[in-house]
């Protein structure tokens, strides 16, 4: 008995080493020389794959990184400067901060806000409602509701909120990596630059008909009035084909323009509520989009 | 054994209720809204402004590109605006509003109803008119007929196919034609054979229309080269590719063009829009549309002017029923619904079918059980089960290699599914991606 | 504006048939076999019946609900079918809990944990069954007596086990034959076995009301058949004493339960006709390897789920005659 247990020992101990001495000569022999800052800018990487930042994945924009050896074009915005800094540390240089930003989505067409004209009845997804038809209201511009922006997210961060049929973006876990930006066949997210206590004005609204045609398909539709544009003091908001925009660049969250917005277009989230306050409350945990009380 | 396409197919109810209406004309509208899009290629450039008046026959919008087509006035009045109005999809297109004003027709149409058969023009004068009359494909697909019936530099049209098979349940507009105006079409086919320079045509007819095969073979006395050929009753019977493969038994090869196996095909109502334009100087502006449903009172075939909205359409057949729950404009395989019914009736509109609640949803989706039938109806030989996960999960090289664009979008797949998946609705989705994917590495 | 129209990609329209029918159908057609079990084995076949379906379906409940916390879909029927499979599969007297441990298998291994219906890759009633076979081996393979009436202490053993046994004490097949079933009874089920495997006539009544309502196309049932009689043949016509002849070999055991019902399995058998048909023709061959030279008399179970294994590289190289195939070869990948 115990011989065969020896023997068995032997036999595999020798097969054993045999296979290591031929995989090391294999490995040298077939070694390829790489950099071994690519390894450790992509430790450096948060890992997530997502592709945010153009390329194939954490592994490939390493390479990216190391080959050009610098990192003018390069941002990994899972990571952010943190991390940008890490890599230009290993790379001997100094990473360009860049503002973290974070997605919005520029629709408010609720169900109260934008009527339904008909009843879709496909493939739940964005993509195939646009392709055929313009969408389940009166509005061309705004979103489906297919949820294609919340299939699209690798980070659970935007969510289709049931009452409202919009999606909405949780703040705290959105990167930034702009997938539901390519996701969105009617291009409604945008990644804004990120402000303290997440605070946002923007216009949440992309219906680029004329004012009363806009109107009339939905109520918190931005009619071009460009009354919101003359207000600003800082040139933030500009006006084209009968839409508002504001670039969250030049835009100091000074709210003047939501108070002067006829169709309460102009979302503000997660501000304290107002001194001459109109009952609603913001509230700031769910990041809903609360317009004010509409009376025009 | 009747003549059929190989590969697959379905055969959902024929439903043909309004088979033996015959066409009736329908009043004129008050108004009309001509979009200038109304066929593939590059919409018309119109050349009216607002107030001028036009007469019936007269070109509104004129073809702006190799393919596009010539749009002509549906009716007699003053031009109100050029503005966007509603297509079947909602989105808006720009098209000519015209208050209807008496009924003055362009001196150069002939308005009566006799026959005329000798054929006096040249090839090139039969092509020159078919362009000028704006005459594009009736079925539903819309593609300039001038352009089809010249095949590209080394190439040669062989044999003709006239496409009687309507094998779309419900629509009943060609069967009607082939009735009514069977001498006429026959002028057509003669037409069409001299712009092509071929010597046989076939038409195409599925067997469920037999009072229609009769009466074209009796028509058939003494034409040379132009023969009726029973169809099987089958979906997609009528499908271009179908069609060659059933009457010549060749088969266009995958990603190529009918005219590549020598044929070249045409509607039963193009054909007859072809001998009316050349023989009665009648430019395209109108058409047979079927009006029908199964809770439709009085399914009907209308000759409608183009530009006249659905709702009156719907109104003459006895009105919209109470529990319509969706409008298709064409047949319910490969028709589009309408957002609503103030749309005008365009080129491309063969039919209106009006669908009662209960069938207009879908049904629940389910696991795919992987029973196969995709594949076995797929009448182009493809895998839609796989097509629609490859589409769904964006692995567009897989679904290019898998041959996602020979896809015809006959609905087949959808139709058969047991576990009602939304096949096509991925594979269209795909298909279209593919395109672009395709047409970007060719630039 | 009143009411709002449906918008919606084609085709508006659909055919009638649904999982759920497709479902009962099949069920439906095993019903001859059933009635037939009935006839043999009395009221302990009805016994086992119900208590497979009822197993089968309060698994997939249990683990729809809780586990994986969807809705339960028990009422597609496809639980309800495996129960039946699996109960056809099993000798009369085969002890509640073994069956009750093999519907758990069945639905709780090879189905659900690969995310329920058309997702799993072997047919979940010949893995409960296999799995029943291997622990239990002298249970699965004890047949009551046929038509001792109420003396279930008797069993016997199946025509294969008989040819296997005597072949393997070196027995001519002629001798062996002798104690065996005619034909005729062979056809018509007059013998002992699993449940539902025994009549070749019911089976077929069911197999055939299938073809006709297009459950099943031809391309499985046909391949499995013709490879197993011309692959048992060729052994036949080389020496006859030792092999048995091909019909016996198609009337035996489960090779049509197994073609018909098992092979056809929707959900484990590949996607297109040509495909279908290199799939049935390894089970044929394969199962009759395993009758010839196999450890078990009898090899369905075993040959269906080695082929279950080859679908998806089936599906992924075997694909349908497209239509203008020729052209095709010039696509770049």
């Amino acid at each position: 008995m115990s011989t065969i247990i020896i023997y068995t020992i032997l036999t595999l101990s020798i097969i054993g080493i045999l296979s290591a001495i031929i995989l090391y000569f294999v490995a040298q022999k077939f070694k390829v020389y790489e950099d071994p800052r690519i390894d450790q800018v992509e430790a450096a990487l948060p890992g997530a794959n997502c592709g945010g930042c153009g390329f194939a994945g954490c592994r490939a924009f390493a390479e990216t990184c190391v080959s050009r050896g610098e990192l003018s074009d390069l941002f990994c915005p899972v990571g952010g400067n943190d991390c940008m800094g890490g890599v230009a540390d290993i790379l001997g240089i100094v990473a360009e901060k860049k503002d973290p930003k974070v997605a919005v989505v520029r629709c408010n067409g609720t169900c109260e806000h934008r009527p339904k004209t008909n009843v879709f009845d496909g493939a739940v997804s964005c993509a195939i409602a646009a392709s055929l038809y313009s969408g389940d209201t009166g509005c061309q511009y705004g979103c489906l509701g297919c949820g294609d922006c919340v299939v699209a997210c690798d980070f659970d961060a935007i969510h289709m909120n049931p009452v409202t049929g919009l999606p909405e973006v949780d703040d705290e876990k959105c990167v930034a990596c702009g997938a539901c930006v390519k996701a969105c066949p009617k291009t409604l997210i945008e990644l804004r630059k990120k402000a303290p206590k997440d605070r946002k004005i923007y216009v949440a609204c992309r219906n680029m008909d004329k004012g009363a045609v806009a109107r009339k398909s939905c109520s918190v539709a931005c009619i071009g009035c460009s009354k919101c544009e003359k207000e600003c003091k800082y040139d933030a908001i500009t006006i084209a084909n009968n839409l508002a925009f504001i670039d969250s660049d030049k835009c100091k969250l000074c709210r003047k323009c939501v108070s002067v917005c006829p169709t309460n277009a102009i979302a503000e989230l997660n501000f304290p509520p107002r001194k001459i306050a109109v009952a609603e409350e913001v509230a700031p945990e769910t990041g809903k989009i609360k317009p004010e009380s509409s009376e025009n | 054994m009747l003549k059929s396409f190989k590969i697959g197919g379905v055969h959902p109810a024929e439903n043909k209720l309004s088979a033996q209406k015959a066409i009736e004309v329908l009043a004129l509208p008050k108004s009309v809204f001509i979009p200038v899009g109304q066929h593939i290629g590059a919409p018309a450039e119109v050349v009216v402004q607002k107030g001028d008046k036009v007469k019936v026959g007269q070109l509104i919008a004129k073809s702006s590109g190799f393919v596009s087509a010539n749009i002509h006035s549906s009716v007699s009045g003053t031009v109100k605006k050029i503005e966007s109005g509603p297509d079947t999809s909602g989105y808006p297109k720009t098209g000519i509003y015209i208050d209807v004003e008496d009924d003055l027709w362009d001196e150069q149409i002939d308005r009566s109803t006799e026959l005329k058969t000798s054929v006096t023009l040249d090839a090139a004068a039969i092509l020159a008119k078919i362009q000028d009359a704006g005459i594009v494909g009736l079925g539903g697909a819309t593609f300039p007929t001038h352009v089809k019936l010249v095949p590209p530099k080394g190439m040669k049209a062989e044999v003709l196919l006239i496409n009687g098979v309507e094998c779309e349940p419900y629509l009943t507009s060609d069967h009607r034609m082939m009735l009514e105006h069977g001498a006429e079409l026959i002028v057509g086919v003669q037409l069409l054979m001299k712009v092509l320079n071929v010597a046989k045509a076939a038409i195409g007819i599925e067997n469920n229309k037999p009072d229609a095969i009769k009466k074209m073979n009796s028509l058939l006395t003494g034409n040379n080269g132009i023969s009726v050929v029973p169809l099987k009753v089958k979906y997609p019977q009528g499908g271009e590719k179908q069609l060659i493969k059933a009457v010549t038994g060749r088969e266009v090869p995958s990603g190529a063009l009918p005219i590549s196996v020598g044929a070249v095909v045409t509607n039963i109502a193009t054909t007859f829009a072809v001998y009316e334009a050349v023989q009665k100087n009648k430019p395209l502006f109108e058409r047979v549309v079927t009006v029908t449903g199964k809770t439709v009172k009085n399914p009907s075939n209308f000759r409608v002017r183009i530009g006249t909205t659905i709702s009156e359409l719907i109104d003459a057949a006895g009105g919209l029923p109470e529990n319509c729950g969706k409008i298709i404009n064409g047949g319910p395989m490969m028709g589009k619904a309408f957002a609503n019914t103030g749309i005008p009736v365009t080129k491309g509109t063969s039919g209106i079918v009006m669908m009662p609640d209960g069938e207009a949803k879908r049904k629940e989706v389910m696991p795919c059980i992987r029973c196969s039938r995709c594949v076995s109806v797929c009448p182009m030989g493809l895998e839609p089960y796989l097509l629609m996960t490859v589409s769904e999960q964006e692995i567009w090289d897989r679904a290019e290699r898998e041959c996602v664009m020979d896809c015809i979008e006959c609905g087949s797949c959808s139709f058969t599914c047991p576990a009602n998946r939304p096949l096509l609705d991925y594979i269209r989705l795909g298909k279209g991606k593919v395109g672009a994917i395709i047409r970007n590495r060719k630039n | 504006m009143s009411k709002l129209f449906t918008i919606s990609p084609s085709p508006h329209v659909h055919s009638d048939e649904s999982v759920n029918k497709i479902m009962y159908s099949v069920i439906l057609a095993l019903a001859p076999a059933f009635v037939w079990s009935v006839v043999m084995f009395g009221l302990y076949s009805v016994r086992v019946t119900l208590l497979a379906v009822a197993a089968c379906m309060a698994f997939e409940f249990l683990i729809q609900k809780y586990i994986l916390r969807t809705k339960p879909q028990i009422a597609d029927g496809s639980a309800a079918l495996t129960g039946v499979l699996l109960a056809f599969n099993v000798p009369s007297s085969i002890p509640s809990w073994m069956l009750i441990a093999g519907a758990l298998v069945a639905i709780g291994i090879a189905k659900m944990p690969y995310g329920g219906l058309g997702n799993n890759p072997f047919n979940p009633a010949l893995v409960g069954r296999v799995f029943m076979l291997i622990s239990f081996p002298v249970q699965m393979t004890s047949w009551p007596a046929v038509n001792a009436s109420g003396v279930d202490a008797v069993t016997t053993a199946t025509p294969l086990a008989i040819l296997k046994e005597g072949v393997k004490n070196g027995q001519p097949v002629v001798e062996i034959f002798k104690n065996l079933p005619t034909n005729a009874d062979l056809f018509l089920g007059n013998m002992s076995g699993s449940l539902g495997e025994i009549s070749v006539l019911a089976l077929l009544i069911g197999g055939i009301f299938m073809l006709v309502r297009k459950i099943i196309t031809w391309h499985i049932p046909v391949s499995v058949l013709l490879s197993a009689a011309v692959f048992s043949g060729i052994f036949w016509l080389i020496n006859p004493a030792q092999y048995a002849d091909p019909i016996f070999h198609l009337m035996t055991g489960g090779l049509i339960l197994g073609a018909f019902f098992m092979a056809t399995d929707m959900v484990t058998s590949p996607m297109n006709p040509r495909a279908q048909l290199i799939f049935g023709a390894g089970i044929g061959i394969l199962t009759i390897l395993i009758r010839v030279w196999g450890a078990y008399p009898e090899g369905v179970s075993f040959a269906i789920l080695i082929m279950n294994a080859v679908v998806p590289l089936l599906n992924r190289f075997v694909k349908p005659k497209r239509f203008g195939e020729v052209k095709i070869q010039s696509n770049k990948g």
